[in-house]
């Protein structure tokens, strides 16, 4: 309940005083004179010409529920750091409950904290990224940033001697979503513990109209959207290339890997007469599956063209397809190298069965007039195809990596405000920039 | 037993704590010392400035299990604010201290000095002490202006000026104060506590809350 009946020395405004005696400095809401509420007559400690007035998000006096007990703004402040000669501001609000004291929120660019002052003090400790860190109720905080802040504008009313323009060194340590801060004026050493807590529910705490602003980039203490998933998406993934092993041995047994044709031949380039002649007639049995052709050749240095058709004697239908074979070798000024083989195969999927022969017309540089070409012909039915067993397991591979991928970005994104960002690639690209007129 | 009165106004004075060494007459606000039965009159409380704190002599509450009683308190004041220690009586009888400064709570219980502690000029910021297998150090150093006492005290105490406090802090919730309101400087050990924790019954009301 709010004390009336006190007046502004300074403008003669009505001052209301909601945190009882706790309350060391009122400020006047309308001419933003900072006065002594320990004095009588509300002596005016600070005072300013012109000054940019901040509004805050939430109204001084607004009541919410946080923890499940109410808490009433009873102060607002915004205070500025430099970085790079930047100045970056952030809000605080003061909340007040007579039976369980102060608490406050902050609030930077949409990013909200609910942060209690500690009662201890949280030791040193070692990180595995050589950051320095300081341990608290077992978990490592990691340090985040230093820097000198100044309060740069306050409203309501402090337990404290509060001043525009007054320093504080302030030294922020991470372990999402929480963050402590120790603040150092003076002598006096405050350390404070933030958790992060969603605008949204700011908003629904304090009853408040309308909608928090987004929040814009990440912030220090932000929790990742990412914590945990790429462990829980990894190890789906292991399970279902597991699947996919144990589906790749049932089809290995299932297989009948039979050799259903063999032959060996020669071709000699450049001779005259129709090159292309057809096999003897074999069998395809079983179900409907692959029929694997390989060819092996003698090949050196040299190419050739084969152009096959699988052709069923029965009904005529044919299966037209094409392989080249290369190979070359030698050696250069870094040693012995060769490319390509001797040999090729290739599965034609789902084959009826049937009575087959195949038609191969061998093809070869005519120029070369090189040594005769001796091959093989194998066919095989019914082989296990890993291939496809491969390309599944491919694709299951991009979601854990896009979530690996993304996690890593949402942790650089969050160190890059901080001091210990690498090396900024802003700066070189701005250079760059510069110079390009 | 027989009930004493007020050596000033008359009053019959009830003592909840029977090792209570001092009490204020709650009718002329005189400062009690009691001689074995009688009552002596050696200053008048001057008028408390209100303050804050949501408890209240007869506040009743419980600390590691242990009910207690609130039954006194010593105001003091210094540049950040004011703050009550407020006196605990446990079921047992043994006598504790509830510090609310600006809604934030301890409790501690005087001790014997693990060690000679040093002197008022010696003390400063930054010296560790190890004791009951804690680090405490010291982070601040307090000069409070004693305002007043209400209610009964273990000890008599009135008629104070500046008192130095320094407090010490741990790495968890324990705490110390080194008081040096008295020649030999007292030593007090406990922990810092959330009001929940304390389960307190027949605090203040605050009109609105």
């Amino acid at each position: 309940m709010a004390i009336v009946g006190l007046k502004c020395p300074n403008c003669g405004a009505g001052i209301e005083l909601r945190g009882f005696e706790h309350t060391q400095s009122v400020v006047c809401i309308q001419c933003l004179a900072v006065l002594d509420a320990k004095d009588p007559n509300l002596q005016v400690i600070q005072q300013f010409a012109e000054r940019q007035r901040v509004q805050p998000l939430i109204p001084l006096g607004t009541r919410g529920k946080l923890h499940g007990d109410p808490y009433e703004v009873i102060g607002f402040q915004e205070r500025t750091i430099l970085v790079d000669g930047m100045p970056y501001s952030w809000h605080e609000y003061l909340l007040f409950n007579p039976f369980k004291g102060f608490r406050y929120l902050t609030q930077y660019n949409g990013h909200w904290n609910d942060v209690k002052t500690l009662r201890e003090t949280p030791p040193p400790a070692g990180s595995k990224s050589g950051k320095p860190a300081v341990s608290h109720l077992g978990e490592t905080y990691l340090h985040f940033q230093s820097a000198e802040a100044s309060t740069t504008f306050v409203m309501g009313e402090f337990p404290w001697q509060v001043r525009v323009g007054e320093g504080a060194r302030v030294v922020d340590y991470i372990a999402p979503p929480r963050m402590l801060s120790v603040e150092t004026t003076g002598s006096e050493q405050t350390w404070s513990m933030g958790e992060y807590i969603e605008g949204a529910r700011v908003w629904e705490a304090f009853q408040l109209r309308g909608s928090p602003p987004p929040a814009a980039g990440t912030f220090a203490n932000q929790p990742s959207p990412y914590t945990g998933k790429p462990g829980t998406i990894w190890r789906a993934f292991l399970g279902l290339v597991f699947v996919l092993v144990a589906l790749a041995w049932i089809f290995t047994l299932w297989s009948r890997e039979e050799e259903v044709f063999r032959q060996r031949y020669t071709y000699a380039p450049g001779r005259p007469g129709e090159a292309s002649f057809v096999t003897r007639t074999f069998d395809l049995g079983g179900r409907t599956s692959n029929v694997e052709l390989s060819i092996r050749t003698d090949l050196s240095n040299n190419w050739a063209y084969f152009n096959f058709a699988l052709i069923n004697e029965q009904t005529g239908q044919a299966l037209d397809f094409a392989r080249e074979v290369s190979y070359y070798f030698g050696r250069d000024g870094d040693g012995a190298w060769n490319e390509g083989s001797k040999g090729d195969r290739v599965l034609i999927p789902s084959v009826p069965a049937g009575r087959y022969y195949l038609r191969v017309e061998p093809e070869m540089n005519p120029q070369t007039q090189a040594r005769s070409m001796s091959y093989d012909l194998q066919l095989r039915r019914d082989v296990p195809a890993y291939s496809y067993f491969l390309i599944v397991a491919l694709l299951l591979v991009v979601p854990p990596a896009a979530v690996s991928l993304r996690a890593a970005g949402f942790e650089k994104a969050r160190w890059a405000e901080s001091d210990h960002a690498p090396a900024s690639a802003d700066d070189s690209d701005s250079d760059s920039d510069d110079g390009d007129d | 037993m027989n009930t004493p009165f007020c050596p000033n106004c008359g009053a019959a004075i009830e003592f909840r704590w029977s090792s209570a060494v001092q009490t204020t007459c709650p009718y002329c606000g005189s400062i009690l010392v009691r001689h074995d039965v009688d009552l002596e009159k050696v200053g008048v409380v001057a008028d408390l400035p209100a303050t804050p704190s949501p408890i209240q002599i007869t506040s009743e509450g419980v600390w590691r299990n242990r009910p207690f009683v609130v039954v006194g308190r010593i105001l003091y004041e210094w540049d950040g604010g004011g703050w009550n220690e407020w006196h605990l009586i446990f079921s047992d009888g043994v006598s504790a201290w509830l510090s609310d400064a600006q809604a934030e709570y301890a409790v501690s219980v005087l001790k014997p000095a693990p060690e000679k502690l040093p002197p008022a000029g010696e003390i400063e910021r930054g010296r560790k002490f190890r004791w009951e297998g804690a680090v405490y150090e010291v982070t601040a150093l307090t000069r409070a202006r004693y305002r007043g006492v209400e209610g009964e005290l273990p000890f008599e105490y009135w008629d104070k000026d500046e008192v130095l406090f320094a407090d010490l802090r741990t790495a968890d919730r324990r705490f110390g104060t080194i008081d040096y309101s008295d020649a030999e400087p007292l030593l007090f050990l406990g922990e810092a506590v959330e009001f929940d924790d304390l389960r307190l019954k027949n605090l203040r009301q605050f009109e609105g809350w």
